[in-house]
């Protein structure tokens, strides 16, 4: 055989595979960072490594279609004197008027009030239109401060000090000044079209004790009526859980790794925090060594996007889950159409404009969202009336709420809320250390006690 | 009722607060006196008429916070984040204050005597503040609008990414933070200088105040611009 007939080598690499490659390639060319929306795309052990263990002789199931299965939740009882009480375990996560569109956050709010749930505002302010059409509406309190001030304190039914957020726990926000129209501008009181970036720490306050004061200050402002959330990125959640415990939180409100984002660099999506599923069991180990559990709520977050979802999060000791890129998706993420005046219209070109395909987006940072969902342009904004967006998504939240009750009655409860660890098993020995659930079949929990 | 007195030695901050909120908003007092705070936190925060509110002694966190209207004066001093995000109205300190004074300001005035600790006027979105004193570093950080007078020197990183906020300075500055350059003063800066200091009632010459305002070279990202992110 001559060198002219040797095969081409086709060994590929594991560690320089193709996307290795093109990101060393990309940072060669541009010598900047990538930027992007949505959450971590890597395969992380997650709630799908957990299944429910239905009753049978040991235990007694509920009947599917007639037996009630009650899914209040009431959130913020410790010292709010007015709490929030909601028809279900199921509320919608802080997203800025900025990233989303105005029409999006009033589909947001319609969808919620329908559904008996609560939507909340993000980095930005609190615009009319979601005050409008949220019957429960969670007024974040960030960093930038962004059009925060004490009349929409006063108007929210809730206030969420946001410490960080799953998808960069450390890191401040991001809007690019494609999506810095005229009136997000006014309202951040920013110069229009400017790469915005916002602060990853609280202008005045620096640690927990510090975050007491405030937490007080809100307490005084709203005259101890309003239950205050502080939301963490979930890290070291067992301490930052206790320590928010101390500060004064009603609610804590813990955000994995899968959680997302409209724009942040990747490095920060994909390599910083923990998986949803670990923060779950250190939050609740952290409210129940506190003696905490019941006084303290916890809101849980970060890639919540079924039923089952939502049924092993509440089974691990959470009161409520959270969900962004859910509900976006259920509005009409990452489809190939949108839908306007009674018909679909095709929107793949769009997504190829971008570099993209329906599918694989994750784009919301361009500000040219091919839905009409993270965008502030008119004409792409009109891709999305808050009547289809609101009917989608009260649909959505409606199938995951008869999803959690069915899997709750099959287990025995009369109440979401009674779901507990014990109706779960783990899948996989990752998820059964990290969710100290056991291992199917077998009592094993890796690391719960000395080999 | 004119004039009411609360001694806080005596009286729970939250009866106090309360009362601001009710009866001064619903017009039933103009004059409220807190005695003995004694650096207690959250003092008259969140306010939303025009009654003047006067605090005898030392304010710890957050006095006067949020307010809208109010006119309200520490005769001594005022811990950290006095008059954070205040909208409109007046907040005076007779002595010094901690860190963040200002904080996030929208609107109205702070006026500080003496001098003010690290981060005043972090993230300052209107309004103005006047230090009589020198402020410590990181003072004006991603200031975002609205206008600051220091009399005395200025800490590190004055002004760091700042955004359209606009520092005057009579002392030393001990280093611009990033974007933030020294422009010339005109006509203009002199008027709006004197003007904060009457309404701050100091007594200084404009023209011996330097302009520190943005450079805006971050307001775009570019790589090839070396910026530091
Ligand atoms: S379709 Fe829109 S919302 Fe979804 S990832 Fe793309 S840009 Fe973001």
């Amino acid at each position: 055989m001559s060198s002219h007939d040797k095969p081409i080598a086709r060994e590929a690499s594991y560690g320089y595979d193709r996307q290795t490659l093109d990101y060393i390639r990309h940072a060669a060319a541009h010598g900047l960072y990538e930027i992007r929306g949505m959450g971590a795309k890597r395969a992380l052990p997650n709630f799908d490594d957990l299944v429910f263990l239905g009753a049978s002789l040991s235990r007694y199931p509920l009947e599917g279609y007639r037996e009630k299965c009650s899914t209040k939740t009431v959130l913020g009882t410790r010292f709010a004197s007015k709490p929030i009480e909601l028809d279900i375990p199921i509320t919608i996560a802080g997203m800025s008027f900025g990233s989303l569109s105005a029409n999006v956050k009033e589909a947001l709010g319609r969808a919620a009030s329908e559904a008996g749930t609560s939507t909340t505002t993000g980095d930005g302010g609190m615009t009319e239109e979601e005050r409008q059409s949220s019957k429960t509406l969670v007024y974040q309190c960030l960093p930038s401060r962004y059009g925060f001030n004490p009349d929409d304190v006063r108007r929210a039914d809730a206030i969420e000090m946001v410490i960080g957020q799953g998808a960069k726990p450390g890191g401040g926000g991001m809007l690019l000044g494609q999506k810095v129209s005229a009136r997000v501008a006014q309202m951040r009181t920013l110069p229009p079209g400017i790469d915005q970036r916002s602060a990853c720490r609280h202008p005045d306050w620096t640690g927990p004790d510090d975050l007491a004061i405030k937490i007080q200050e809100l307490r005084e402002l709203t005259d101890w009526e309003k239950p205050i959330y502080v939301k963490v990125g979930a890290t070291r959640t067992f301490n930052d859980v206790k320590l928010a415990v101390h500060a004064g939180a009603d609610v804590v409100v813990v955000d994995g790794m899968q959680g997302g984002t409209a724009a942040t660099q990747t490095c920060f999506i994909e390599h910083v925090g923990i998986p949803t599923l670990a923060a779950v069991r250190q939050a609740v180990d952290a409210l129940e060594d506190l003696n905490m559990k019941g006084t303290v709520q916890l809101i849980v977050s970060g890639g919540i996007r079924s039923g089952p979802d939502v049924a092993k999060a509440l089974a691990m000791g959470a009161d409520a889950v959270s969900i962004g890129q859910g509900v976006l998706i259920a509005l009409g993420c990452n489809h190939d159409s949108y839908f306007r005046n009674g018909a679909h219209h095709d929107a793949t070109a769009d997504y190829a404009a971008l570099g993209t395909a329906p599918g694989y987006c994750h784009h919301c940072h361009t500000g040219k969202c091919p839905v009409g969902i993270t965008t502030q342009d008119d004409a792409l904004a009109q891709r999305l009336t808050p009547e289809v967006g609101a009917r989608h998504l009260k649909n959505y939240l409606k199938t995951l709420t008869m999803e959690l009750t069915t899997l709750a009655r099959a287990c025995g409860k009369q109440n979401v809320h009674h779901l507990e660890p014990e109706d779960l098993v783990a899948l996989t020995v990752e998820a059964a250390a990290m969710a100290r659930i056991p291992l199917a079949g077998t009592n094993w929990i890796p690391g719960a006690s000395a080999i | 009722m004119e004039r009411m007195s609360f001694d806080l030695a005596q009286t729970p901050l939250r009866e106090l607060n309360a009362f601001l909120h009710r009866e001064a908003s619903a017009g039933r007092v103009k004059q409220v006196v807190v005695t003995h705070p004694d650096g207690a936190h959250n003092i008259a925060v969140g306010l939303d008429c025009p009654v003047e509110v006067e605090i005898v002694g030392h304010a710890g966190y957050y006095a006067g916070g949020m307010n809208k209207l109010a006119s309200i004066t520490v005769t001594g001093s005022a811990g950290t984040g006095v008059a954070e995000n205040m909208m409109s109205g007046r907040v005076h300190v007779k002595g010094f204050a901690s860190n963040g004074a200002g904080a996030s300001m929208h609107g109205g005035l702070l006026v500080i005597d003496g001098d003010a600790g690290l981060r005043c006027g972090i993230s300052l979105k209107g309004g103005d503040i006047v230090v009589g004193g020198s402020v410590g570093s990181f003072s004006a950080f991603m200031a975002q609008a609205g206008r600051m007078v220091i009399c005395g020197d200025a800490g590190d990183a004055l002004g760091d990414s700042l955004y359209e906020a606009v520092l005057y300075v009579k002392g030393r500055i001990k280093s611009l933070g990033a974007d933030a350059r020294i422009e010339a003063m005109t006509e203009a800066d002199h008027a709006t200088v004197k003007a904060l200091l009457d309404a701050a009632g100091m007594a200084h010459d404009p023209r011996d105040f330097k302009r520190v305002a943005s450079a805006r070279n971050l307001y775009h990202w570019n790589a090839d611009a070396d910026q530091e992110y």
